[in-house]
């Protein structure tokens, strides 16, 4: 089920639940235009809404190698793009004079490809089919430097590597970026992309997706975890639970051998959801108890 | 393409257009009146979207553009109400700059000490050389300024030396000479091939220094009004001289005036500025500002290892325990919590307003802020190394 072209975004959308992901219609879109105009998708949203996510399951329903680059503060294009096998260049060098050779000629080679290391963004230019999928997780931590090499390689699918010259993709890869916004992500490059604002999944669907992700969690259970984490997230708290922390849930009791949510268990479990102690006061405050009737009414 | 039918109702009259370029361009004009920036690539994007996903389906359409069109969260209640006008003939938003209540400077009678050489008026071609009182106008209250006073004193705040304390970068940055650091075999190898591919010196590499983020909070109340203007204007000149600043406006909610702020305009800065905060010289809620600041902005990233500076005269209207609450989480991410007081300067001064006793705690460095004088002082402080005598003291408290 390659889905060279997928010819709408209900076929997108069926073809990433084929693969355990449920995207709403607005992402479904996204990703829709992304793979039909060939350009990269940049996702924000809060903290484990599953923004890495999509990219995993498009890679998954492409069939497309998954490369990703995980960005953090000082990357660079060693690390991002490439780098040359320094060492095997200087042993080059010394069989070369070793052996006597003409010096001139041995640096010629000390730049050829086999001397090259290629690092994910290089990877996703060497095309396939079907084409890889590259995710650049969390570019909000790269620094405004690699933000802007990233310009040309997101507008032309090229880097220019000066020993070699200039390096494009047959066909484009599949890009993904993702941000949670730390910073703002430059203008330019957002132009760049199709965006997505990822929002918490509503009531239905969180419960279709924890069905979908943790099938030994029985459908009571996914409805009650799902209504909790639904109350939650209107309390103000500082880290509102994300889906991640709603399949953690809903796995972590259905380990114990739960069925049902009880002011007990719940307490017992509230670290998997919650990951300040503050929240966790702010829940205990308005009540377990509370909470778990009226997830009880409205998982019924 | 087929003559599909335009998702409007039909009766307002209007031809409906059918060619998704001249569509598209419609609604870019729509969406840039009420405010939004269209680049023309984004534009492009938008008209191959809609090839894409065709005209049939308006939810489609709907997400096509978001997706092409808009960049940032806050964009899409603007978007959904010039979707709405457009494809829905709905009536046009109303302005969406709220209404800005123009800052307006108590100017004192001509009493104390006025400034030598004031020039006559209308008798405009006498020449008379302006005598600028620096140093009277170093420390003049800024509750007593005139125009004029600003005039000069924003000339003033541009030379203002804004360095911040460096922060170790990651980033590796090549470094001649040191004995210390990360190989840095590119180099080596370059220069290998210069002694015939002996590798005799090694190159290394080591982390630079950067600059800390500085992150200003102005509070906008009523109370600050005398102030608010000159601070802005501090904000302004802070953004122009050095990289990473971020600016906001702490009023009855939050507002992100980096973007505004970043025009070389002096003049088009603050009017930006000014547009986008919708409560001037409202109340306060330091506490609820500052969670949302905390929440949405300073512990996901932008306060982490920074310089936070509040511009605040600590009057709040919210629960004194919710604001200590905040300044503890930002203390916890920051590198110096740094509050600008403009009152601490009057003679006898406490810090009694409920609001400041409770952020005291966790403040590195109280200063004053009423004056160019002491303006200079909060660009040393911010410049200088940091001391924080009360930093051990509320990490104690804390736990």
């Amino acid at each position: 089920m390659a889905p060279s072209a997928p010819d709408s975004p209900d076929g997108v959308a069926a073809g990433l639940a084929g693969v355990g992901y449920l995207p709403d219609e607005g992402l479904a879109t996204a990703v829709f235009l992304a793979v039909t105009l060939q350009r990269p998708l940049l996702l924000e949203g809060e903290a484990g809404v599953g923004k890495t996510e999509v990219a995993k399951a498009l890679s998954r329903w492409t069939g497309g190698e998954l490369l990703r680059l995980q960005c953090y503060e000082g990357i660079d294009l060693a690390q991002a793009a490439y780098e040359w096998d320094y060492s095997r260049q200087l042993l080059h060098l010394r069989a070369a004079e070793a052996r006597g050779d003409d010096l001139a000629a041995a640096e010629d080679e000390l730049y050829a490809e086999r001397f090259l290391v290629r690092r994910p963004l290089l990877l996703a230019l060497a095309g396939g089919d079907p084409p890889p999928v590259l995710l650049i997780d969390e570019v909000d931590r790269a620094d405004d430097e690699f933000e802007a090499f990233l310009l040309e390689f997101l507008s032309d699918y090229a880097v220019t590597i000066p020993e070699l010259g200039t390096v494009r993709a047959p066909v484009p890869p599949l890009v993904v970026l993702t941000s949670n916004r730390t910073r703002d992500v430059h203008d330019a490059l957002k132009r760049r992309c199709l965006y997505h604002w990822v929002e918490h999944p509503d009531f239905e669907r969180e419960v279709a997706i924890v069905r979908l992700r943790a099938p030994q969690v029985v459908e009571s259970l996914a409805r009650q975890v799902a209504a909790v984490v639904e109350a939650m997230r209107g309390l103000e708290l500082y880290k509102p639970p994300g889906v991640a922390e709603t399949i953690d849930w809903a796995t972590a009791l259905a380990a114990l051998g739960r069925t049902e949510l009880d002011e007990r268990v719940m307490t017992a479990t509230l670290g998997t959801v919650l990951k300040y102690r503050e929240d966790a006061e702010r829940v205990r405050a308005t009540g377990h108890a509370g909470l778990i009737s009226a997830a009880l009414a409205r998982g019924a | 393409m087929s003559p599909a039918p335009v998702a409007t109702d039909g009766q307002s009259g209007r031809t409906p257009l059918v060619d998704p370029q001249r569509l598209a361009v419609g609604f870019a004009s729509i969406l840039r009146r009420a405010g939004l920036a269209v680049p023309v690539g984004s534009l492009a994007l938008f008209v191959d979207s809609l090839d894409a996903v065709g005209l049939e389906d308006r939810d489609r359409v709907y997400w096509a553009g978001r997706a092409a069109l808009i960049h940032r969260p806050e964009d899409a209640g603007l978007y959904d109400r010039a979707f709405d006008q457009f494809w829905t003939g709905a009536p046009p938003p109303r302005s969406v700059l709220p209404h800005v209540a123009p800052v307006v400077l108590e100017v004192p009678a001509e009493d104390a000490a006025p400034p030598e050489g004031v020039a006559p008026d209308g008798d405009g071609d006498l020449e008379v050389v302006r005598y600028s009182p620096v140093e009277i106008l170093r420390h003049k209250d800024f509750a007593a300024y005139t125009q004029s006073d600003f005039d000069e004193a924003h000339r003033l705040l541009h030379r203002l030396r804004l360095a911040a304390p460096g922060q170790r970068s990651r980033r590796l940055e090549p470094a001649p000479g040191r004995r210390s650091g990360q190989p840095d075999l590119r180099r080596t190898v370059r220069r290998a091939l210069r002694t015939g591919g002996e590798a005799i010196e090694l190159s290394r590499r080591a982390p630079g220094r950067r600059l800390r983020r500085l992150v200003l909070l102005c509070d906008v109340s009523g109370s600050m009004e005398p102030y608010s203007r000159a601070l802005l204007r501090f904000a302004h000149a802070a953004t122009l001289a050095r990289g990473r600043v971020e600016v906001f406006a702490l009023g009855t909610r939050l507002t992100r005036l980096s973007r505004h702020l970043r025009s070389r305009d002096p003049d088009a800065a603050l009017a930006g500025a000014a547009g986008a905060v919708p409560d001037w010289s409202g109340g306060t809620r330091l506490g609820e500002g500052l969670r949302e600041f905390n929440d949405e902005w300073g512990v996901r990233g932008l306060a982490r290892g920074g310089v936070v500076v509040i511009l605040s005269d600590g009057w709040d209207r919210g629960a004194p325990d919710a604001l200590a609450e905040q300044m503890a989480r930002l203390h916890r991410v920051a590198h110096q919590v740094v509050w600008v007081n403009p009152l601490k300067a009057a003679p006898g001064y406490a810090p009694l307003a409920r609001g400041m006793a409770a952020a005291l705690p966790w403040v590195d460095d109280f200063v004053e802020g009423h004056s160019l004088a002491a303006l200079e002082a909060l660009a040393d402080v911010i410049a200088g190394p940091p001391h924080r005598p009360s930093r051990r003291a509320a990490g104690g408290q804390l736990a």
